[in-house]
């Protein structure tokens, strides 16, 4: 039954992006008595991802990170809205408007586009043994029999390196790295293109973190998959993420590839997302950058980041600056990039 | 001269399983350290999960009471305090900051009213301007202002503000240690370089001695003076922080230490990689 599975999605030969984001807009609007609120979640973000690729979205709380996904994902409810811009997916040939025609994106999840989420509490069913979550999620997406399915289910639980007997198990008798290794079975059994990843290891213990995220690695590069991958801990991006991008309030600050943004980051914000990590060996002092995240709800005029940044000059607070192709080949939102001497 | 803090073989047993299995557990097996009362230092207690770094901190808080051994603050056995006025002489000297403080803080109650309760219990100050200018001296210390944190509730601020607000409510009662659970995982990883810097300014400034109990090696390494390393209940590593984590020598925290990600590409999926591939 697996090749039938490997069969369908050979057939096409992949193209580059699997994801195409244009000009994406998505707000949450509420109108109460004639007063019309506006929180700018997600503003004017365009990105690409590659097949094959996996690719950060770093920020704070708040920084509307969670909203992008959900946007991406085509889970969005009122009161938010998508204002502008589109989503495009590109599975095998078979490509998929979620905003254009938003019904063909349900044959496709968990298919083609999965999950790993958080909370893996929130995931598996409290009352219920850990097998019919699987079948409550996946049965319904792969076409196949009982006994073929929990055949393909127990393979695919060996192949990540866990004993297949855990499908017996109710989800409290497990621990917390055991129950998101099994919510990243669970995202991945159907083999699907895309995977969605928020704070898959942000609860986890540093040990745990190494190996759910050598997991995840593993399980990418068997599939080619490609990932999105959101966290705020910049060490975790450095770890497992080829391109990463930076959010600030609802805009894209800088993008590139994760080595070079590293290495030479464009954006005064990134410098310091960067530059603020503490690492065992080097006893240097960390700033920290004053004040906090802006409100979506009343972003600063110009630059969002004008407020904190210590490079801002006049004319970062009446102009907003555009994503341009930066020095190190990613692209860089900020009036004086390339400027920031790493700190 | 007697230590600040003294911990004489603490054990904490919690019972497990149930009436025809009844086993205990050892949570804190057998831990040993002291803080000296003339030099303020921050002590980190580094474990994972189920280390009993948390049961730990309890005990030192008085809110578990040692199953044997001792633990006994400014000379005095903590588990033997009795009557409130000499509870409250105890609770004044050794204050808490949690994990979370987006669940410290009822978000039904204004942020001031916490400093305002805090300065009338152990300050004593009686009228309305005694306990603002106790509050507003608090949040001096910690970079905040009276102005900004007045009416405000727990959802206005971010979460690196809040825990600041925390810290600057533990200093009211000019507390002699200061026992932080956690205090910067739940804080986005920008901010926390604020509130762990702050630390350090309480301990150089005010004197303040502070247990920091974290499972994140690099911030431990960043500010403590000494490192205690737990694995399931017992201390196996203990010593100057700088000298430990930089060599450790127990297979744990070689271990703990080898799956610290560093903030470098290349070094970091190098780590991932190089994980145990069960086929």
């Amino acid at each position: 039954m697996h090749e039938v599975l490997s069969k369908a999605k050979k057939t096409a030969v992949a193209p580059k992006n699997v994801l195409t984001v244009e000009g994406l807009k998505a707000y949450y609007i509420n109108e109460h008595f004639g007063v019309r609120r506006e929180v700018r979640a997600v503003d004017d973000i365009s990105l690409t991802v590659q097949r094959n690729e996996v690719y950060g979205i770093a920020g704070e709380s708040s920084s509307g990170k969670s909203s992008l996904i959900k946007t991406l994902a085509g889970a969005i409810r009122p009161p938010m809205r998508v204002i502008e811009g589109s989503v495009k997916f590109d599975f095998g040939g078979q490509s998929i408007d979620v905003y254009g025609e938003p019904e063909q994106l349900k044959p496709a999840r968990w298919r083609h586009l999965s999950y790993i989420m958080q909370g893996s509490m929130n995931v598996l069913n409290p009352v219920r043994r850990v097998k019919h979550s699987f079948h409550d999620f996946a049965y319904r997406h792969m076409g196949l029999g009982g006994a073929a399915f929990w055949s393909k289910v127990r393979q695919h639980l060996e192949r990540l390196g866990l004993d297949p007997d855990v499908l017996e198990a109710f989800p409290h008798q497990l621990s917390g790295g055991m129950r998101q290794r099994i919510t990243i079975a669970l995202a991945t059994v159907c083999e699907p293109e895309f995977i969605i990843a928020d704070e898959p290891t942000t609860a986890l213990d540093v040990l745990v973190q190494q190996d759910v995220l050598g997991l995840i690695k593993d399980v990418q590069a068997r599939m080619q998959a490609s990932i999105i991958f959101v966290t705020h801990d910049m060490s975790v991006h450095a770890a497992i993420t080829d391109r990463l991008a930076i959010m600030y309030a609802g805009r894209l600050a800088e993008e590139g590839a994760t080595q070079a943004l590293f290495d030479n980051p464009q954006h005064p914000y990134t410098a310091h997302l960067i530059g603020s990590l503490p690492r065992i060996g080097d006893v240097r002092v960390r700033k920290s950058l004053p004040g906090k995240p802006p409100a979506l709800s009343d972003p600063p005029s110009g630059c969002r980041f004008h407020p904190r940044c210590p490079l801002a000059i006049e004319r970062c607070s009446r102009e907003v600056p555009l994503m341009q192709p930066s020095a190190t080949g990613g692209r860089v939102a900020c009036f004086r990039a390339g400027e920031v001497v790493a700190a | 001269m007697t230590d600040l803090l003294r911990l004489d073989h603490v054990t904490k047993l919690f019972p497990v399983g149930g009436f025809f299995s009844r086993r205990s557990m050892k949570a804190v097996d057998d831990v040993n350290f002291a803080l000296s009362a003339d030099k303020p230092e921050i002590f980190a207690i580094v474990g994972e999960s189920g280390s009993g770094k948390s049961t730990l901190a309890k005990m030192m808080l008085g809110n578990e009471v040692p199953s044997s051994g001792q633990l006994s603050f400014d000379g005095t056995d903590v588990a033997a305090i009795r009557g409130r006025a000499a509870r409250e002489a105890f609770m004044a000297k050794v204050q808490p900051v949690f994990q979370n403080p987006f669940e410290a803080f009822n978000p039904l109650t204004r942020l001031d009213e916490y400093l305002f309760a805090t300065a009338h219990r152990f300050l004593g100050a009686s009228n309305r301007g005694a306990r603002e200018a106790a509050a507003d001296a608090a949040l001096q210390r910690v970079g905040l202002s009276l102005a900004e944190v007045r009416g405000r509730y727990s959802h206005e601020l971010s979460g690196g503000q809040l825990q600041r607000i925390a810290v600057a409510r533990a200093l009211i009662p000019n507390p002699k240690l200061i026992v932080a659970d956690e205090p910067v995982s739940m804080v986005d990883a920008s901010l926390r370089m604020s509130i762990v810097n702050l630390f350090r300014d309480l301990r150089d400034e005010l004197k303040v001695s502070i247990i920091y109990i974290t499972h994140d090696l690099a911030t431990a390494y960043y500010i403590s003076d000494r490192v205690i390393i737990m694995q399931k209940g017992k201390v196996i590593e203990s010593g100057d922080a700088r000298t430990v984590l930089e060599h450790p020598t127990q297979p744990y925290s070689i271990a703990l230490k080898g799956a610290v990600l560093p903030p470098d590409p290349a070094a970091a999926s190098a780590i991932i990689r190089g994980r145990q591939v069960v086929a």
